[in-house]
């Protein structure tokens, strides 16, 4: 996609998502969940880019939430929160990655699930500490010292989650465009030659790995922040399924890509669910099986199709 | 009498019982072009991966501008000055020629700019500089893996060349050309390396390449080098003749 149709696609996303949360106020908690979740699937994009695959993600998403769960009690205050969950997750990512990275394809994706299914367990079973399954409500936080009401509560962390969603899909694109996000798609095809051009490949999936498990973080805070409520479910395999099934919907061929996939997604499992409350799942399926089948880029495949058709 | 740029002192390394390396000695002298010539399986690609850290000899030393290199991971002898091509090119395929030289060249100069291009301005000037001296230009934009043999092979020792190397080590750098490209291809790397001041070690097969570019020439068998000498001298020898080149000598 060009660099002109990509800016005239996020302003124009970024407007309709406004519009919706204005006229639809009881949306406005779905997109920014969406966003946050988009925010995420941003990571995985990077590594995806790399060739490899996480299937345990969302245990960087869940440390933001629980961090912010814990830490909530003493410091109620959204700007501290925030960036805390992102250093937390980050030195997670760093510590899981330095393991992680020397290993490729299945192993690492597997690996990753692993260790997301040791937090989940973590999580789950030590009750005392975590609550269990029953999660950990959330009090009410301030922003910049002021306690708002729950309405700009509401649209203070949607701003929040669209200003950061905004400000990481720049910062990705730009990373991805650069002498280390074209090596890390050179690992994807030639990681031998990055080692016989004096460049380690497993420190440039490393810093990848580490902004990933960041922008988990982040968008786990955005979850807890805006749900007020944390459990182990973050955690869980499936969630960390979900967030790939977002890469896919959405396509990786775009910094925006994570976003439209996670805001259809959401849109589509809330009317779905109301429309068929049994049988949602089934018609999420059909959705991706439509876009692998007949769309492999993605939504933001379709649209740049398009476009250039056009 | 100069210091030889690269000297292997009794390298030894074998698979179960194939000894790729059975006492390999040599020196290679900065500036000159060394072919190694021999059958299959004598041991040429084992030298090369020996002296690029991609393998560790089981006995011997080398040692590159005085200094020992052995054990160190490949990229670290990368950035001691030693390049390498391969027989099979080694290129990202998903990029364009011209990112995939870009790339070499941001790996020389700093690969560690998460915000800036990859294709700024100056790093696409040396790129393109780069692709001209071995007359690539014309598949700047096209995709690495829509390329021929031929510039497959160039693009890939382009790359090696980004590194600014004083050592290059090649693989076949003609395999798999066309046979009418191929004096092209080599003319072209003769004259960008010889500009540039770089010592080559090069494997090769065809004669004719050997007996017009290369300085001196090792014969490598059964993991020995059995002949070292100027090209006339070496490709005149009928034992080299009979075991190596394949051409009974007439009164035989």
């Amino acid at each position: 996609m060009s660099r002109r149709a990509e800016a005239l696609l996020a302003l124009g996303g970024i407007a309709a998502l406004v519009f919706t949360a204005w006229a639809a106020p009881w949306l406005r908690f779905v997109l920014t969940v969406a966003l946050a979740k988009g925010l995420a699937v941003l990571g995985i994009l990077l590594l995806l880019r790399a060739g490899q695959v996480s299937f345990g993600h969302a245990m960087f998403l869940a440390l933001g939430a629980y961090t912010v769960a814990f830490a909530a009690p003493a410091v109620p205050e959204t700007l501290v929160l925030l960036p805390a969950a992102a250093l937390l997750a980050g030195g997670a990512g760093l510590l899981i990655g330095l393991f992680v990275v020397r290993y490729r394809d299945i192993f690492f994706g597997m690996l990753n699930l692993a260790l997301s299914m040791v937090f989940y367990s973590v999580l789950e079973k030590f009750y005392a500490v975590t609550k269990g399954t029953d999660g950990i409500r959330m009090p009410n936080l301030s922003v910049a010292g002021v306690e708002p009401g729950s309405e700009a509560q509401g649209w203070i962390m949607f701003s929040l989650a669209l200003g950061l969603a905004l400000l990481c899909a720049v910062g990705v694109r730009a990373y991805l465009g650069s002498p280390m996000g074209q090596a890390l798609a050179g690992i994807k095809t030639r990681e031998t030659r990055l080692e016989f051009l004096g460049v380690p490949a497993r420190r440039v999936l490393l810093f990848a790995y580490v902004l990933s498990a960041m922008m988990g973080g982040i968008a786990g805070a955005l979850i807890a922040m805006t749900s007020r409520h944390v459990t182990p479910q973050l955690a869980y395999w499936t969630s960390s399924g979900e967030l790939i099934f977002i890469g896919i919907l959405g396509g990786a061929g775009s910094a925006l890509g994570p976003f439209l996939g996670a805001v259809a997604f959401e849109l589509v499992r809330v009317y779905a669910a109301a429309a068929v409350a049994d049988a949602w799942q089934m018609i999420l399926g059909g959705v991706l099986l439509a876009v692998i089948l007949f769309a492999p880029g993605g939504l933001v495949g379709i649209l740049s199709r398009r476009r250039r058709q056009a | 009498m100069t210091a030889p740029l690269l000297s292997a002192r009794g390298l030894r390394l074998a698979f179960g019982g194939v000894k790729a390396a059975d006492g390999i000695d040599l020196d290679v002298m900065p500036g000159e072009f060394l072919a190694i010539i021999g059958p299959n399986g004598a041991g040429k690609t084992t030298f090369i991966n020996m002296t690029t850290g991609y393998l560790r000899p089981q006995a011997g030393t080398i040692e590159y501008e005085g200094r020992p290199i052995l054990g160190l991971a490949p990229r670290a002898i990368v950035r001691r000055g030693i390049g390498r091509s391969f027989q099979l090119p080694q290129l990202f395929t998903e990029h364009t020629v011209l990112e995939n030289a870009a790339l070499a060249i941001a790996a020389r100069a700093g690969i560690w700019s998460p915000l800036a291009a990859l294709l700024r301005p100056g790093y696409r000037r040396e790129a393109m500089a780069l692709l001209a001296r071995f007359g690539l230009v014309g598949v700047a934009e096209a995709r690495a893996n829509a390329l021929n043999e031929g510039a497959r092979k160039l693009a890939d020792i382009a790359m090696a060349a980004a590194l600014e190397p004083r050592l290059l080590l090649m693989d076949e750098p003609t395999s798999g050309v066309a046979a009418s490209e191929k004096m092209g291809v080599v003319e072209t790397l003769v004259r960008v390396l010889r500009e540039a001041g770089v010592t080559a070690v090069f494997v090769e097969h065809d004669m004719e390449v050997v007996a017009r570019f290369a300085d001196r020439v090792a014969v490598w068998s059964q993991g020995r080098i059995v002949t070292l000498g100027p090209p006339a001298a070496v490709l005149a020898d009928p034992a080299v003749r009979r075991e190596v080149i394949g051409i009974e000598p007439a009164h035989a």
